[in-house]
């Protein structure tokens, strides 16, 4: 990010002896660079204050400010200061930090949406106030020219506050009438408008009722709902930019021999690019130097590293894992298999769209039916009395009185209460309509791979090897960053193992590690390397010059929370599913281990998808949840999905749900939350309901006076929201 | 009864005067942070003389 943003500045070290020259910098170029790093451990104020004078002390930092709320620092510094610095200094102080990428991160910096809806909020609320206060004075029993005078006054408050606050339910109502359809908004501006003319021509008439608090308490509850709305699905967005900003997408690459840093996207056809150990492929490619081995497990399910060298093919988003790798773009940005996966997720996804909310339901019932119970009013009083005036007070009463407020704020409390709750658990609702998507589920499938898995091995046999081998393999592992050697490391040393003397110790990347022990030439690694016979399962071998080579085997270690997750979801009478494109033998040790009867093995991502599509077609609602871009199809075909944070950001994207932490466990819960959610929704419908049965017969025999409006509103309002909060 | 023409003017300044005072706290993104601004009042930094 910054390398983007960081434009060239003025080289001019005499700049600070000349404050006039050092202004006319600044004029010609920003000198300034934005950081954004993520800082997950800041939670207090002794936190923050450390953060800040760890960061403001750097020279060349201008200014730091940490925000609590998104645990993220910012600073400003002059364009020299790199990240790394930055993150370097933190570590000192005990806080881990991550760079953003302020691209991903630039949508969310100012959220103009919300503000916009915050003011108009704060401008209806302000006036419903004031407005209320004339009102009330009104039925206190205020008459003829004080009635009058409040009344006018109450006008003039409520037109340009309508004209202001209700921008937001004009244009939508306008959006859906251009398209000839009703939402929820077309009854409420018809209410509102009808109100408001009905009260300026009673006023003018010097009449008795005047509805201009019932309009603005109208736009103020319902500002308040839709207000809730935006921000619970702006908060779950700017978490799920965070976590892509977290990948800030550079390459290293090399031309004419020198190595430099560049974003991806400015990576073309025919470039070589330097691949470091750790890294991940940042497009397509083929191997033109070096010897790896490269994990694919994000993008097929397998566990096994593949042997990466020269004339292969890799894909973006699969990890070089032994020794550094150059490879030569063949494919990039849109090009890329995983770009074209991406692809696929789009086209699934049009189909969920499909999936019409709780509210748009309650809509498509209600806005017909307000209107035509307003309107057979209107013509019925005036049949009855022949009086315009009246028939019209009327039909703007009922329509008043049936306003959705209630309906309005029905599905915003109660979504923004369960998501708020999901949040602490560590979960991030993406979707507006997930919660109740996730309340149907009945099945769940699960990735192995990344998902139930963490994605690291475990040595299994320990206890097969002679303490003279586990000695020569520790000293062995510790000579490599691999992953199995680091895991094999950890476990002997857990043991208790001290490793042995083993001189020259290299890394064969793509192989293993060699050493000499003894004088006779040992060696940790692949089974061809060390001269056994390969087995299905991942294992590492170890020789010694005499000795028929040992494998070291190794499972996937389970993921945190794994175990209960499915326990509490097959208690719960959900059928639980394994789907992995890993190895018949993996997937069905992993399914006994777990007791999960029903599993799938080297599934394609096709399968995968196919096999979700198949049980929706039988009625099923399907949870997926999943992590690699071999699962992104799935993911998008089922009827909801979740994702873990650890996921490629393609996953991501597909799911409705990110579980943000590393353990599995919040899922049943989640199902449990979402569930009471809906079954709060519902309450909400029928509290609204039952108290229209009351009300609509009051307004439409004309009985409804302001007062009366404005007690069956706001009493309904605060029913509806205290009803949701109860699921805390 | 003259008192309202005194007392309504002045309520509607007053409610005027908090109105803008909330949409000035709003443009200067005030609401950005607010677990960090109710830990920030726990610090004694800046207790002797405001920020520079």
């Amino acid at each position: 990010m910054t390398a983007t943003m960081r434009p060239t500045p003025s080289a001019c070290p005499a700049c600070a002896a000349a404050p006039a020259a050092e202004a006319l910098a600044e004029l010609d170029a920003p000198k300034e660079a934005r950081i954004a790093l993520s800082v997950p451990a800041v939670h207090c104020a002794a936190c923050i204050s450390t953060v800040e004078k760890a960061l403001a002390d750097l020279p060349g930092v201008h200014s730091a400010r940490v925000n609590l709320t998104l645990k993220r620092a910012q600073i400003e510094a002059d364009p020299e200061i790199m990240p790394d610095d930055l993150i370097r200094v933190l570590e000192r102080v005990g806080y881990e930090a991550f760079e953003l990428d302020a691209g991903a991160l630039s949508a969310t910096q100012t959220d103009k949406a919300g503000r916009d809806l915050l003011m108009r909020l704060a401008v209806a609320g302000f006036a419903s106030m004031n407005v209320m206060l004339l009102s009330v004075s009104v039925w206190a029993g205020a008459a003829d020219a004080t009635r009058d005078m409040f009344h006018w006054i109450s006008a003039a408050i409520t037109l340009p506050t309508i004209a202001f606050s209700g921008v937001p339910f004009f244009k939508s109502a306008w959006g859906a009438l251009k398209h000839s359809r009703l939402n929820m908004d077309v009854p409420i501006v018809l209410a509102i408008v009808l109100a408001l003319v009905t009260s300026l021509w009673e006023t003018s008439l010097s009449g008795h009722h005047a509805y201009f608090d019932a309009a603005l308490t109208l736009t103020f509850f319902l500002l308040a709902g839709r207000y809730l709305d935006h921000r619970t699905r702006a908060i779950a967005r700017s978490a799920a930019e965070e976590l892509a900003a977290l990948e800030v997408p550079r390459a290293i690459l090399i031309r004419d021999g020198e190595e430099q840093q560049v974003p991806v996207a400015e990576v073309v056809v025919g470039d070589l690019i330097l691949v470091r150990p750790g890294g991940r492929m940042p497009v397509d490619g083929e191997i033109v130097e070096g010897m790896s081995e490269i994990d694919r497990s994000l993008l097929t399910g397998e566990t096994v590293p593949v042997l990466a060298q020269p004339g292969q093919g890799v894909s973006a988003g699969e990890v070089n894992l032994t020794g550094p790798l150059v490879i030569r773009a063949t494919a990039v940005g849109k090009d890329t298999s995983l770009h074209r996966m991406a692809d696929l997720v789009a086209i699934a996804e049009s189909g969920r769209s499909r999936y019409t909310s709780l509210a748009d339901k309650a809509a498509k019932l209600y806005a017909p039916g307000v209107h035509i119970l307003s309107a057979l009013s209107f013509l019925g009083w005036w049949a009855y009395s022949g009086d315009l005036r009246t028939a019209l007070n009327i039909a703007a009463a009922v329509l008043i009185i049936t306003c959705p407020c209630a309906l309005g704020l029905a599905v915003p409390a109660v979504t923004t209460a369960a998501s708020g709750r999901l949040f602490r658990k560590g979960m991030l609702i993406k979707h507006a309509t997930a919660l109740e998507r996730l309340a149907q589920v009945d099945t769940v499938v699960f990735d192995k791979t990344g998902t139930l898995t963490a994605g690291t091995p475990e040595l299994t046999n320990l206890g097969d090897h002679a303490t003279r081998d586990l000695e020569i393999a520790l000293a062995l592992a510790d000579g490599s960053a691999h992953p199995l050697s680091v895991s094999l490391a950890k476990a002997a040393r857990d043991a208790g193992v001290k490793p042995a003397r083993v001189d020259a110790i290299t890394e064969v990347p793509g192989y293993g590690t060699e050493g000499v022990w003894n004088g006779q030439r040992v060696r940790l690694g692949r089974a061809a390397w060390v001269g056994a016979e390969g087995q299905t399962e991942t294992a590492a071998w170890l020789s010694v010059a005499g000795d028929a080579p040992k494998a070291f085997t190794f499972s996937d270690r389970l993921r945190d929370g794994a175990a209960e997750a499915v326990r509490s979801l097959q208690e719960a009478g959900k059928d639980v599913i394994l789907m992995s494109g890993d190895t018949t033998r993996a997937v069905e040790a992993l399914a006994n281990r777990l007791g999960i009867t029903h599993w799938m093995a080297e599934a394609l991502p096709a399968d995968k998808a196919a096999r979700i599509a198949h049980l929706s077609g039988q009625g099923k609602h399907v949870l997926m949840v999943g992590d690699g871009l071999n699962d992104t199809a799935a993911l998008a075909a089922a009827h909801v999905s979740i994702s873990p944070a650890s996921a490629l950001d393609a996953a991501r994207v597909a799911s409705d749900i990110v579980l943000l932490g590393g353990d599995l466990s919040p899922i049943a819960e989640a199902l449990k939350t979402a569930q009471s959610a809906i079954k709060r929704i519902r309450e909400n419908f029928q509290i609204a309901t039952l108290y229209n049965v009351i009300a609509v017969p009051i307004a439409v025999i004309g009985l409804a006076t302001p007062l009366v409006a404005a007690l069956a509103m706001s009493s309904s309002s605060i029913t509806v929201s205290l009803n949701a909060l109860r699921l805390r | 009864m003259e008192v309202l023409s005194y007392l309504i003017p002045i309520s509607l300044v007053l409610g005027g005067v908090g109105l803008l005072a909330f949409i000035y706290t709003v443009r200067s993104n005030q609401y950005d942070d607010p677990d960090g601004n109710s830990q920030r009042i726990l610090s004694d930094e800046w207790d002797d003389h405001p920020k520079p």
